[in-house]
């Protein structure tokens, strides 16, 4: 069973601040971090590894300072990693983000099953995943919460859909995507950490992986950001002074105003 | 060289740049700024923030125009277990805003079986419905709704498909836009027209919804965008506003599905209907302990809400996920929401923030939920949660 789990590193989004004087991003002490969600991945193909034999391969796409999330990534139980980094690669959007992991999987070659996040916090799409599997061109099946068997050519799986969830089969290779309630991913091993600290990772460029310049980064990517800006507020909400009795009479007399309660 | 440059000798090396850039990408490096571009997606908010125009950015090659053959707006209508969703309406309401400013024809695709109300979607606008209806789709597999709903894509070249953020749409849309070459935009909270060059300007929360970005899908068609329930409103139904019902016959050959159903297990113990409900009473991490959650629940009791919660109470294990609004949880629209002892981090706003009414209870008058609220009150929820309830109770 060959994996290949995808992972991005990502800013530690859940603390940051505005700087409400200059309307900009507070980023002092915000560590990058690996995608949470890709740790279920990473953890779910090490399961299925240790269970079935084969091999992990932790896969990313990023700058150059991402290696550092695929050393840890051994240290919890993959066994290779590789590192997609190119000046050409910047400004992918997910579509051309897709292509290049599927290029990247393609020169792995041996991959019975590539394992994504749902999501990142990042970006917040949800789209490499089902986009990688149309690159591929192999099955896909997103919200797994259990592989229940991987064997004889067949692979079974339990996703959750809105209202409850579904048993679905697939021939291998696909491509899954993982929600959080599928494992919990274990902490590293200090035989792991000794191995990640040795490990060589490499890193691929457009041409390693037999990118065309065209399908890279923006030229190969089909949407474009245009502006960013910080959401403005302007609004501010009518208080309702006083002891909290008179402030919670005024707020029912409101509320009753308006036929709301 | 496409991609983005700093003019050294235009750059002071102030500094300016360095916090701004999402990412982190930017080092001071012999008193000039330095980019790692390779993790760079061109977003231009250093651009924006460098006072010495020292910072670059290309960012459109010279292509090709789009191809003029694409015209009307379509809207992918999901249905599960025969019923349309809501977000459809909501879709239909805002392509009808778009149809109009682009002068096109705004259409509704439909794929299942036996599905109420297909023409009632002519009230919110829809000028045509294509509906392929067999009994082969009443279970709702992916694969066939990717190759069918490409194959009508390719056939009648619509300019721009939009499909409800849910997560059926997000997991099968992403796959029609790979399949048909073109690029999607997830989660957009602002769709408008760029009449001049006749683009979609699809605007979306990024980077835990601390960011806003424009996203242009500039030579590719169709642009394709999802949206999250709730985030636009359905319009009035205009009865007098009829569609035009145009069956598709389902291409069973064409379709190999590569994935296989075999099993739906219900689950009945999800009680919570966050997204339907009139009235929300959410806590958040002002209430400090698990215990301290029942207020939230009396609250609501007295209501008659449903009740919501930040992220914090989940993550500390005080209520279970399905009640988390925000980003990563659900968004509403209620007509009234209270947000009790909630800061209001962008992410949890982003989930809220076009309720009718919002009502903030919080101790620290700074926190930004005063700023989306309807009323607030400052002062301790301990008091005056109970206080409200009691008041209500008594009618």
């Amino acid at each position: 069973m060959n994996i290949v789990v995808c992972l991005k590193q990502v800013p530690g989004t859940t603390e940051v601040k505005i700087d409400p004087k200059t309307n900009t991003l507070i980023r002092q002490g915000i560590k990058n971090i690996v995608n949470p969600f890709d740790t279920y991945a990473l953890e779910e193909g090490v399961r299925l590894k240790e269970r079935l034999g084969g091999k992990v391969t932790a896969l990313s796409m990023g700058p150059t300072q991402a290696i550092e999330m695929l050393r840890d990534a051994i240290s919890v139980g993959a066994d290779d990693a590789v590192l997609l980094s190119d000046a050409a690669f910047a400004g992918s959007d997910t579509w051309a983000t897709a292509y290049t992991l599927g290029k990247a999987v393609e020169k792995i070659k041996t991959c019975d099953l590539v394992i994504c996040g749902r999501q990142t916090i990042d970006g917040d799409t949800g789209q490499v995943g089902p986009e990688l599997a149309e690159m591929l061109d192999v099955p896909f099946i997103s919200y797994v919460s259990k592989v229940e068997e991987i064997a004889n050519g067949i692979l079974r799986v339990r996703r959750m859909v809105e209202d409850g969830y579904e048993t679905i089969e697939a021939t291998p290779p696909a491509v899954i995507t993982v929600v959080k309630e599928i494992n919990t991913p274990r902490l590293p091993s200090l035989r792991g950490m000794t191995k990640a600290k040795s490990a060589q990772i490499p890193t691929w460029t457009a041409q390693d992986i037999g990118i065309e310049k065209d399908r890279a980064g923006l030229a190969g990517s089909a949407t474009q950001v245009v502006k960013v800006f910080f959401p403005q507020r302007e609004h501010h909400a009518e208080m309702l002074k006083g002891d909290p009795e008179t402030q919670v009479n005024a707020l029912v007399e409101k509320l009753r105003e308006a036929k709301l309660v | 060289m496409m991609g983005i440059q700093i003019d050294i000798e235009k750059c002071t090396g102030c500094e300016t740049c360095v916090p701004v850039c999402p990412f982190g990408l930017i080092d001071i490096i012999d008193d000039k700024a330095r980019i790692k571009v390779e993790g760079c997606n061109l977003c231009g908010a250093c651009k924006d923030a460098c006072a010495y125009e020292a910072i670059e950015i290309e960012q459109v090659l010279e292509q090709a125009p789009a191809s003029d053959e694409y015209r009307g707006v379509w809207v992918f209508a999901e249905q599960r277990h025969g019923e349309i969703k809501g977000v459809a309406y909501e879709l239909l309401s805002k392509g009808r805003e778009l149809a109009d400013t682009l002068k096109t024809e705004l259409c509704a695709v439909c794929i299942g079986h036996n599905i109420k109300d297909v023409a009632g979607m002519g009230a919110y606008g829809a000028d045509k419905i294509y509906l392929i209806d067999d009994p082969a789709l009443a279970i709702q597999i992916e694969d066939p709704y990717v190759t069918e709903l490409a194959r009508l894509i390719r056939e009648y070249k619509p300019e721009i498909v939009l499909a409800g953020a849910t997560p059926f749409g997000r997991s099968f849309f992403p796959r029609v836009a790979a399949r048909l070459h073109t690029g999607l935009t997830a989660d957009c909270t602002g769709l408008d027209i760029d009449t001049e060059k006749r683009l979609l300007l699809q605007t979306r929360p990024t980077f835990g919804g601390n960011i806003m970005a424009t996203i242009i899908c500039l030579v590719k068609r169709p642009q394709m965008a999802t949206v999250r329930p709730r985030t636009f409103k359905r319009s009035s139904s205009d009865t007098n506003h009829k569609a035009q019902i145009i069956k598709v016959d389902f291409n069973k050959e064409s379709v190999t599905s590569k994935t296989r159903l075999l099993d739906f297990v219900a689950d009945i113990s999800e009680k919570v209907k966050l997204e339907d409900a009139d009235i929300i009473v959410s806590g958040g991490r002002g209430l400090g302990k698990l215990e301290n959650f029942q207020l939230i629940r009396d609250l609501a009791a007295a209501l008659g809400a449903a009740v919501g919660s930040s992220r914090p109470p989940v993550d500390e294990g005080w209520i279970s996920y399905p009640h988390q609004v925000g980003q990563t949880g659900k968004t509403v629209c209620p007509k009234l929401y209270f947000a009790i002892g909630i800061s209001g981090a962008v992410q949890h706003l982003a989930g809220m923030q076009t309720a009718d009414c919002i009502i903030a209870v919080n101790d620290d008058p700074d926190a930004p939920i005063f700023q989306v609220a309807t009323y607030g009150i400052v002062g301790d929820l301990f008091k005056i949660v109970p206080m409200l309830t009691e008041r209500l109770k008594k009618g």
